[in-house]
């Protein structure tokens, strides 16, 4: 084809171009991407059946999903290279991976939405004012000096490390038909009067960091940084935590996303770590359940989109498609309406309704039923959405959720502290 | 055609097929953990070495020799228990069922739990012993207790319930079997000779059971000692035995030192199984 001075690629160009001239639809995708299959693996939150559904109709690529726990999918990630196309991890894992050079560094100037991220991924900061909170805070390791590059940028560059795509900031779950009082600190999961009904999740990196919060509240310790802590203050925290798992403060620990639903859902915890869509899972069983914003503030959480090394050619530039189309709304919209926000919200707005916008991202008041993109009902009119508005809640951030330099020696002492 | 007469030669060939299996399957894996239970690891890599490091940290440990003995309790008592629950079962299909059809439906009933996997078997007591299960619901509304009795889940008592639920049929099996193959007319030479039922048990039955009983345990302890699975999910991660320690490193990267302690809890279960195989010569007795 080169022969005649036309490619292949030069006349889907054009011929896209004419398609959005006439259709003026938002956005088409080349069509090339028929008939390629990406792997993509990560944790259970964003890997949904419906993604893989929809981008198979709006761009014909088909979405082989696998979904693990973040030990899983760090150890997948980390030593397994050749078995995945996309990585769905977060943050923190991927400043364990990047180094490994398992994954390859995506081109800024090729992602379409890349002005509207949210600043908390480009500089760190939600709004000019903000401070940036401790622990492994997504922009730090976001960017690399350039393609094949192991260290992390210390600004923004044109080389992104993970394209960001669902975030959250985590808090205590409770069950307020069994406290029967206002929860207001991180410090009430240690206290006594839930002995045997409090819940950490034993996944070490981020439970190491709910433990900080626990104890920074109680003023026990002071942390330099709790997503890096020094091995006094990791002997410290263990030391607390150890003595109250041995006083039988804690029922149970849970490691998978269903056992915390089944913990909170049975009533054998009313106090645990847990995350958004868990509280939505409980409540949907009709079951009261908040998820309490406490006055230490939030920790947080990012994932995003990385690409496998081995990627190239059309897989690539269908890893590229599938990306920008990613950021264009759709997803953004459904990962909203869970309860989890986007990473570029300008363009989820556009697939929520103004009830579900108010509710979800400006924390106003319901003016309808909300329900989930499931059709589970999650809110009646005149509710509002715990924690408030995005700016409350993404501003509250304390910590985010981190791997240490002393990442081994915690690792350890979490393994006697399960053994203790 | 004249090398396939030799006797030497076809019997090689006829175990060639289960030797390859076993040396790819077995040996091999086995000796690639040894090999890399003396590497290190950082939390992205393992790097080839020839270091005690792993071992230093395992032996010197305290937490290692509390799960250590952990998981020698959970294997005692299971034993203890599925010994004497599969022995009576055993006892009863083989002595009191006369007729030969009924004793074969019985013995296909207590296998049908195990259509089902392991793990919902499992976790079907989760609900049932919950603060709020049926078990709960059930003394209360009896009057025996006025607050749900909090140990009947996520407890060493939980763990030990489903480990004998699960491996019972284990000594089930082959403690039946041995009975079957008792000669009948022993037990009335011992009746005539007026032994009473509990001197012909002790005396006649239930030595020549040892085999059976030795397999049985065999099966036990090695499920027991090698699992981690029922540990996390019944006592709700809050005890460990030592396949929790190894699975919990494999999750967090560190290989090695999983295969280290994998080598530690090889040696000490074949170290307990040669003790076991001191009191039983089951070669012998089979």
């Amino acid at each position: 084809m080169a022969k005649v001075g036309y490619t292949r690629r030069s006349i889907l160009k054009t011929g896209a171009a004419a398609a959005a001239a006439t259709l003026a639809a938002p956005m088409v995708w080349s069509q090339e991407s028929k008939n390629i299959v990406l792997r993509q693996f990560g944790t259970g939150v964003s890997n949904l059946n419906d993604v893989a559904t929809k981008v198979k109709e709006d761009l014909g690529i088909t979405l082989e999903m696998t979904a693990l726990d973040s030990d899983a999918v760090t150890q997948r990630a980390a030593t397994q290279p050749g078995s995945f196309d996309i990585a769905d991890i977060e943050y923190w894992i991927c400043k364990k991976v990047w180094p490994t050079g398992n994954l390859q560094a995506m081109d800024v100037s090729r992602i379409a939405n890349y002005d509207k991220i949210v600043g908390i991924f480009k500089d760190g900061k939600l709004t000019p004012e903000s401070t940036i909170a401790q622990g492994t805070a997504p922009h730090t390791v976001g960017f690399v000096e350039g393609q094949g590059s192991t260290t992390f940028a210390s600004e923004q560059t044109n080389w992104m490390t993970l394209i960001p795509t669902i975030y959250n900031a985590d808090t205590l779950g409770i069950r307020p038909d069994l406290i029967g009082r206002p929860i207001e600190s991180w410090t009430e999961l240690l206290n006594p009067e839930f002995k045997g009904k409090a819940s950490i999740l034993d996944i070490s990196s981020i439970g190491i960091m709910d433990m900080a919060m626990v104890c920074e509240a109680m003023g026990e310790i002071q942390y330099g940084d709790k997503g890096n802590m020094t091995r006094e203050e990791i002997d410290k925290t263990f030391a607390i935590f150890t003595e109250a798992k041995q006083n039988g403060q804690f029922r149970a620990f849970w490691k998978t996303f269903d056992e915390s639903v089944n913990l909170m859902a049975s009533g054998e915890v009313v106090i645990q770590s847990m995350w958004s869509p868990a509280i939505t899972a409980v409540k949907s069983r009709g079951i009261p359940c908040v998820y309490q914003p406490l006055k230490e503030g939030y920790r947080s959480w990012g994932g995003g989109i990385g690409l496998s090394a081995s990627l190239s050619g059309m897989e690539l530039d269908a890893a590229y498609d599938y990306i920008n189309w990613y950021l264009s709304g759709w997803v953004g919209g459904y990962l909203m309406r869970q309860g989890y926000y986007s990473a570029v919200p300008e363009t989820s707005k556009e697939f929520m309704t103004e009830n579900e916008w108010g509710y979800w991202f400006e924390g106003k008041e319901a003016t309808d039923v909300i329900t989930s993109p499931t059709g589970d009902t999650l809110a009646q009119a005149g509710e509002v959405r715990d924690g408030g508005s995005f700016e409350d809640r993404m501003g509250h951030v304390a910590c985010w959720n981190a791997v240490m330099d002393e990442n081994q020696y915690m690792v350890r002492k979490w393994n006697e502290f399960i053994a203790s | 055609m004249q090398i396939l007469k030799n006797r030497h030669v076809t019997g090689w060939l006829q175990a060639a097929p289960l030797t390859l299996i076993l040396l790819g399957f077995l040996v091999l894996p086995i000796i690639t953990i040894v090999i890399v239970s003396f590497w290190q690891a950082t939390e992205f890599s393992i790097i080839p070495a020839f270091s005690f490091e792993n071992y230093e940290f395992l032996f010197g440990s305290a937490v290692t020799w509390k799960v250590f003995m952990a998981t020698f309790r959970y294997a005692f008592i299971t034993w203890a228990f599925t010994l004497a629950i599969g022995f009576t079962v055993a006892y009863y299909l083989a002595f009191h069922i006369r007729s030969q059809p009924v004793q074969i439906a019985l013995f296909l009933l207590c296998t049908i739990p195990f259509w089902t996997s392991n793990i919902i078997r499992m976790i079907s007591w989760i609900p049932f012993l919950g603060r709020n299960g049926i078990a709960n619901q059930t003394l209360i509304s009896w009057g025996v207790v006025d607050q749900p009795v909090e140990w009947l889940l996520y407890s060493d008592f939980s763990v030990i319930l489903a480990f004998v639920h699960l491996y019972t049929l284990f000594m089930v099996v082959p403690i039946f079997n041995t009975m079957m193959r008792i000669d009948r007319s022993l037990i009335e030479a011992a009746y005539d000779n007026g032994a009473t039922a509990w001197q012909t048990l002790t005396h006649v039955i239930l030595p020549l059971c040892k085999p059976g009983i030795m397999i049985g345990t065999i099966f036990v302890v090695t499920l027991v000692m090698g699992d981690f699975i029922t540990v996390r999910f019944m006592s709700g991660s809050q005890r460990a035995n030592v396949g929790r320690l190894i699975s919990n490193d494999i999750a967090l990267l560190q290989y090695p030192s999983a295969a280290a302690t994998a080598v530690v809890l090889l040696c000490t279960v074949l170290i307990t199984i040669a003790i076991l195989l001191r009191f039983v010569d089951i070669r012998k007795e089979l």
